[in-house]
């Protein structure tokens, strides 16, 4: 780089008020496509490399938790699935998962297992999406539409069970809102026929594919140390190396009654985080037939059991509720937040699909929650973009953004 | 006051009429001519072939990511062409939560656009604000832009985008081409701040 | 040897003094408060001694206590040592007044935006923080929008003000 601008060649006189400088600035976003949701890089240029990149969040920042304040704590189920909209389901159960803590609700194992079927199915959704946008990222369009039929799958069996396919609302305090139809149990013995097949072909389509691998490697690394100081967790900071996985480290919803296997990369750059991506859908898979294995062992009236025996809490079933005053009344009390809440600070966290999201409770015994505070996990690894981008080419910005999971939803709250 | 309606007769499905082929226009044919009204034939071409804009922001843009897939494909309405540059594009589809800290993007995009322009508002938030009441969120995105339809859920299933769109095509189909030029038109944007 | 709470909380008291006090476990999570000049030194024990090595910051909030005169607002710490699988949450109370803390930045890159993100949220002024300035809402805010004074609901909307729709009333 030349320094005055008597030493630069062919100096071209520039308009008046123009600002001269070696650099160019890039405005990316925020409605860039590449983008996928709302953020703005303000990155500066040197050529094609980047030399510096700040990020503006906030475009839909919808004051979740100033929101919490002022619901009873049912009512903040649908917030929770707006946080993280590609897997609702986790972000559902660790919410309900909390207030069992503060409640001590304790649930049967028939319900941990059940959880666990929808919450790795959830991981799955989640991890295709983010796979599947680095592939378009890249250039690979057709993995992104051919898993995303395969997707349906597993939204029709959310369906199944709640009636909805994407912002799920699915379960209740306690457990779920009725027990698993027969066909949700097709519709997942099909899932988990068809599923294994699509997840090969897709890894044929991409994980040794040469262009593929050549724009993924080395681009966007982190060392385990900085991916720790920055607070990465979930399969970003697996993918630097250090093993730290909530379900095995704190285990929640009976996971510790379950065979997986943690995988970890190296270098923690897009290609690791890729391939941990890709085996944690292999262990995802693996754990929804354990688990319902698991939910199969159960006979007789225990195969009944689809909730917590906690009236207080868990709200009385539709049915009654329409016909029996009893009901309709302890209905609206739980909805209304009329039953007694005791006092209390709760933490909890489940590995969500992006990392460890964290819910921090703060009961005064009222009927909303005094405070809540979700410890949102791409929130603060987003912070460490300028650092993974530094230096990097242009292009390869787009796709560290991608195999990061940035979404939206969840880092604005 | 919106109007409302609800669905309270359910149109029976014509099994010999599930495949829709293009109709002609009204006209007189006769040996080798076909006379028709302009804006008829200009309305079918634009209603089949409309560059959509995604302005995808949350929840509804991944339900749009499943309109535009393979199951339900948005392709079959002549809107496989999914323009990221609004000078080009025909209808903004604005899908998710707009923050009141998105809003002046989303009227730079608007204004960026070329007439003729629609706008398809996906969702209770772009719509109205939705659960989200708060200091932070644009309280429907009619505040800022006017909007043609209007596609309720939280979010829409793709069906409820597909009929959305329908919806837009069937306004595109019967638009006058003198609409843009009119006093009314002119008053409507002026009263969004627009010249 | 396993690090216990009762480990962590001798080692505080020995090294602090009565600096470290109001030690309680609510559901099994060590919660100890400090005077707020003594943030940063109390992080960097617990980040650097060699037992302690909590050196995950998991999160970082604040909370609004109005009634609690003098110390208006609480600043939560969650700390977690991923080597011995154990966590302690550290708060520190400050007058709304002059809410002046000082930044761990320094430790921790994390804290960066947890830090912006508090102090557009409730105001809590972090003393050499590299950018403190609003993260999620527009810069042109001026106001502290999660304080307990302040309404959820947007103050422009005039269409939607039936009080059964919690708009103009309220269900406390």
């Amino acid at each position: 780089m030349l320094e005055t601008k008597e030493m630069q060649p062919h100096h071209v006189k520039l308009p008046d008020g123009s600002i001269e400088k070696l650099t160019t600035t890039l405005n990316l976003g925020p409605t860039h496509p590449a983008t996928h949701g709302v953020f703005q890089n303000i990155l500066e240029l040197d050529g094609e490399r980047i030399v510096s990149a700040e990020q503006t969040v906030g475009y839909i920042h919808r004051a979740f938790e100033k929101l919490a304040e002022r619901r009873p704590l049912y009512q903040i189920t649908p917030i929770t699935d707006r946080l993280n909209y590609c897997s609702s389901p986790l972000n559902n159960m660790g919410w309900h998962m909390t207030c069992e803590k503060l409640l001590g609700v304790k649930t049967p194992k028939r319900v941990d297992y059940l959880r666990i079927i929808i919450m790795e199915l959830a991981r799955i959704s989640d991890h295709l999406i983010c796979n599947s946008i680095v592939g378009v990222d890249s250039g690979a369009y057709t993995g992104f539409l051919y898993v995303m039929q395969y997707r349906e799958l597993i939204y029709e069996i959310y369906e199944e069970v709640c009636g909805s396919r994407l912002t799920t609302n699915i379960g209740r305090i306690g457990g779920f809102e009725r027990n698993f139809s027969d066909t949700a149990f097709q519709k997942l013995e099909k899932f988990l026929r068809e599923y294994p097949k699509v997840l090969k072909e897709f890894e044929n389509l991409f994980t040794r594919n040469r262009i593929f691998m050549d724009r993924l490697k080395n681009t966007g690394g982190i060392s385990a140390e900085r991916a720790l100081n920055y607070g990465f967790t979930g399969p970003n900071l697996r993918a630097a190396g250090v093993d730290y996985d909530v379900r095995v480290h704190n285990p929640y919803s009976s996971y510790e009654d379950f065979e997986f296997t943690v995988p970890v990369g190296s270098t923690g750059d897009n290609y690791d985080r890729f391939l941990v991506r890709n085996a944690e859908m292999w262990q995802s898979l693996s754990l929804i037939e354990q688990a319902y294995r698991k939910v199969q062992e159960f006979k007789g009236a225990e195969a009944e059991v689809y909730h917590a025996d906690a009236p207080a809490y868990y709200l009385p079933e539709k049915k009654d509720v329409y016909t029996k005053m009893e009901q309709l009344i302890w209905h609206f009390k739980i909805i209304m937040g009329e039953t007694e809440i005791p006092k209390g600070e709760v933490y909890h966290s489940v590995e969500g699909a992006n990392g460890e999201l964290g819910f921090y409770l703060i009961s005064d015994g009222g009927r909303t929650p005094y405070r809540l505070h979700f410890r949102r996990p791409s929130f603060i690894y987003y912070q460490a973009y300028s650092e993974l981008t530094k230096g990097s080419m242009l292009s390869d910005a787009i796709i560290t953004m991608s195999s990061l999971n940035l979404i939206a939803g969840e880092l604005d709250a | 006051m919106r109007p409302v309606r609800f669905n309270i007769h359910p149109k029976q499905g014509e099994p010999n009429k599930s495949i829709l082929m293009t109709e002609a226009p009204e006209g007189y044919s006769g040996q080798g001519f076909f006379t028709t009204k302009l804006s008829d034939v200009v309305g079918l071409a634009r209603k089949n072939s409309i560059w959509p804009l995604p302005f995808a922001t949350s929840c509804c843009g991944i339900e749009f990511m499943a309109t535009m897939g393979a199951h339900y494909d948005l392709a079959r309405f002549g809107a496989e062409r999914v323009g990221f540059s609004p000078r080009q594009c025909d209808l903004l589809m604005v899908m998710g939560t707009i923050a009141k800290k998105m809003a002046p993007v989303v009227k730079q995009v608007y204004l960026q656009m070329a007439e003729p322009r629609w706008v398809l508002s996906v969702g209770a938030c772009a719509s109205s604000g939705g659960i989200f009441d708060t200091y932070s969120v644009l309280q429907g995105i009619d505040q800022i832009i006017p909007v043609d339809v209007y596609v309720p859920g939280c979010p829409p299933r793709p069906e409820a985008i597909l009929d959305g769109f329908m919806k837009i095509q069937e306004l595109v189909g019967k638009e006058s081409i003198r609409r843009r030029n009119s006093p009314q038109y002119a008053a409507l944007l002026e009263s969004y701040g627009i010249q | 040897m396993a690090l216990t709470n009762e480990i962590i909380q001798q080692q505080l008291t020995e090294k602090f003094g009565d600096q470290v006090y109001n030690f309680e476990s609510p559901f099994g999570l060590l919660t100890f408060q400090s005077p707020k000049e003594m943030n940063l030194k109390v992080l960097q024990f617990l980040y650097e001694n060699e037992n302690l090595q909590f050196t995950f910051l998991t999160d970082l909030c604040a909370v609004h206590y109005p009634d609690n005169k003098g110390q208006e607002l609480a600043v939560v710490y969650l700390l977690h040592n991923l080597r011995e699988n154990i966590r302690v949450r550290y708060k520190i109370f400050t007058d709304i007044q002059q809410p002046d803390i000082f930044t761990a930045t320094k430790l921790f890159e994390a804290a960066n935006w947890m830090e912006r993100e508090t102090y557009d949220f409730f105001g809590v002024n972090f003393i050499g923080h590299p950018n403190l300035k609003r993260v999620l809402n527009a810069d042109e805010m001026d106001y502290f929008p999660l304080r307990k004074e302040y309404p959820l609901e947007d103050q422009t909307r005039i269409d939607k003000d039936d009080a059964m729709f919690g708009r103009g009333g309220s269900i406390f």
